[in-house]
């Protein structure tokens, strides 16, 4: 049990009579990257916001570093070690990188209320180490999010992740309006993080970049959790099956 | 590192190619209209804008011009700091004039002489009660303490009630106008302290607002304050999921534009030797008008206090240069206007070429 990062019984979410998740029960090791794949509203994010607490769940317990926890909000889940790169990027356009990695975290020289004195050697050093640690490749710190392409700036997103010693990575659609190019960078961003062992939670929708980055293949389908794979185990058209609802994946689940 | 510099991970950029600050701009379009009010000066009036033509005055500059520009925005322009602050994080603050009338009578009454020619001071509402001739901390604490009070309830209402910042300081403005008028049922209060008075002698009203600016120029750029006022400016969703408290910066941000308008008030108030409840009116939009010349957004996010203080200096110029050219008090009012859309056009129009090249 020791090296269980991350686990769920019964996870389930109700929003009135729908039923958005349904008894999700999930596992994640220590240095494992996950892929989670489903349709649209097959439960996917709503699994993930019920991790993270930005919704409270109807039903189920959730563990997390070894603890049975429940977090009040995303800040506390953030507290506890899990980062989440949201779709709409939570960056600040007009600060520069720094400012943007220790956003509401800020490391301060001294300590006087909202006007402490605030270490900005610490941040650019601290955040020119976050960058090399996840091979991001900014070309100058000083500049503000909003002169950067969209490639930069989810670089900068996963970027600050790996600045404050997360335990846990979640990641939803990081690459969904990205170019090819920008895709790759990032992809290289998520190798980097595998290398350093740092466990991830992959929502895509993008099955070449699923097989490429993930050991573990879980599928949502109608609140459910219908398939959990290993990537040696399956391919494309198997994981399509289950995302269809072609193949229902009762037996392979018990075994998983 | 001469035209190039490296960033991290190996990649170079051209190091010409970073957007120059906003505020050099600005500076500019200073220099540009003194040299149009210097041009104009020469030619139909064969007298100089900036620089002394007198033989009995030493000095290369006109240095009379000089202190009268500044003097005349230093008052409006300490509002405009906090203004510059409500801006940045995507807010306004209308309620800076009214702030300023009602905080002037509340003061003066506090800073008034107990004799006038030898009869008891006409005009000292504490009289009986013996407040008079009240060392000059006294009206200076009741003061920022009036600021504090108007500055709460717009935090609060802003922050709280999730009404629109416009609405929230819009009651206020209207509110505290009434609030002077009623406090001396619109008399004027006049006879302040020697102690009260020097407050603003000469240039000492430029030396508090240089002062107070270079404070939250510093402040803005150095402290935890400054940096959530442009993260809550620029990405409001982004600063709550990054755990910045914003109901509480909000309340802080427009508490400290009240206590500036007060302080101006106590400026304004100290000069002028009098307080009287049409103090103020029209100032919250000089203040805005200063913010957004000097180059803040009004869309939150970008702008600095060095901006408004060369904004100020732009409506010192140009309220000078319209003296100077003899011209009537009209136009300057015209011009103003004029200038105030230009600055917010120029300003979208320079946002939309970067995003083009972005």
């Amino acid at each position: 049990m020791s090296d269980i990062v991350l686990k769920t019984e019964n996870l389930t979410k109700r929003y009135g009579g729908v039923h958005a998740l349904e008894g999700a029960n999930f596992e994640l090791r220590k240095g494992e990257h996950v892929a989670i794949m489903g349709d649209n509203g097959a439960g996917k994010s709503t699994f993930v916001r019920q991790i993270t607490a930005v919704e409270q769940r109807t039903d189920g317990k959730i563990w997390f570093d070894g603890k049975e926890v429940n977090f009040a909000g995303p800040i506390a889940a953030r507290e506890a070690g899990i980062e989440t790169v949201f779709q709409n990027l939570a960056l600040a356009d007009d600060l520069d990188v720094p400012s943007n990695l220790f956003l509401g975290r800020e490391k301060v020289l001294f300590n006087l209320g909202p006007f402490s004195i605030l270490d900005r050697r610490y941040m650019r050093k601290a955040t020119e180490a976050a960058l090399v640690r996840t091979a991001v490749k900014i070309p100058n710190l000083s500049s503000t999010i909003r002169h950067m392409s969209g490639g930069q700036r989810q670089c900068v997103a996963i970027a600050r992740t790996a600045t404050f010693a997360s335990k846990l990575i979640i990641m939803d659609e990081p690459t969904a309006a990205l170019g090819v190019q920008e895709t790759a960078q990032v992809e290289n961003i998520i190798r980097t993080l595998k290398q350093n062992g740092e466990p991830l939670i992959l929502i895509s929708h993008n099955m070449r970049q699923v097989f490429d980055l993930c050991d573990r293949i879980v599928v949502f389908r109608r609140g459910k959790i219908v398939a959990n794979l290993r990537k040696e185990n399956t391919d494309g058209q198997d994981i399509v099956a289950y995302i269809t609802g072609a193949k229902t994946g009762e037996a392979e689940l018990a075994a998983a | 590192m001469a035209q190039t510099s490296h960033g991290i991970g190996g990649l170079t950029y051209d190091a010409k190619k970073r957007a120059w600050p906003a505020e050099f701009n600005v500076f500019l379009a200073l220099i540009i209209l003194v040299a149009i009010f210097e041009l104009i000066g020469r030619i139909f009036l064969g007298d100089s804008f900036l620089f002394n033509t007198r033989t009995d005055v030493s000095g290369i500059f006109n240095e009379a011009r000089l202190q009268i520009i500044i003097l005349q925005v230093s008052i409006v322009g300490i509002i405009a700091i906090g203004v510059t602050q409500v801006i940045i994080t995507g807010g306004i603050d209308l309620s800076s004039g009214s702030i300023v009338g009602a905080t002037a009578m509340i003061a003066m009454s506090f800073a008034q002489v107990a004799t006038v020619n030898g009869n008891p001071n006409p005009k000292a509402m504490f009289l009986a009660q013996g407040w008079t001739d009240l060392p000059v901390i006294v009206p200076v604490l009741v003061a920022v303490a009036c600021g504090m009070v108007a500055g709460l309830i717009n935090g609060s209402l802003i922050a709280y009630t999730r009404i629109p910042p416009f609405i929230a300081t819009l009651g206020m403005m209207i509110t505290a106008r009434g609030i002077a008028k009623w406090w001396s049922k619109g008399q004027p209060i006049s006879f302040p302290t020697d102690s009260f008075a020097a407050i603003s002698t000469g240039s000492r009203p430029v030396i508090i607002f240089i002062a107070l600016a270079i404070l939250f120029q510093l402040i803005l750029t150095y402290t935890r304050y400054g940096k959530h006022c442009y993260a809550i400016g620029s990405n409001e969703d982004a600063a709550r999921m990054s755990g910045i408290k914003i109901a509480n910066h909000k309340i802080l941000v427009y508490t400290i534009a009240g206590i500036l308008a007060s302080l101006a008030a106590v400026v304004l108030c100290s000069k002028n030797l009098t307080a009287q409840s049409g103090m103020g009116v029209m100032y919250e939009l000089d203040a805005i008008a200063m913010a957004v010349i000097g180059g803040v957004s009004l869309s939150g996010g970008r702008g600095s206090i060095i901006g408004t203080v060369i904004g100020a200096l732009i409506f010192g110029v140009i309220i000078s240069g319209f003296t100077f050219l003899r011209l009537d008090a009209y136009y300057q009012e015209m011009v103003k206007g004029v200038i105030i859309v230009g600055a917010v056009v120029l300003d979208q129009w320079r946002q939309r070429m970067r995003a083009l090249r972005a």
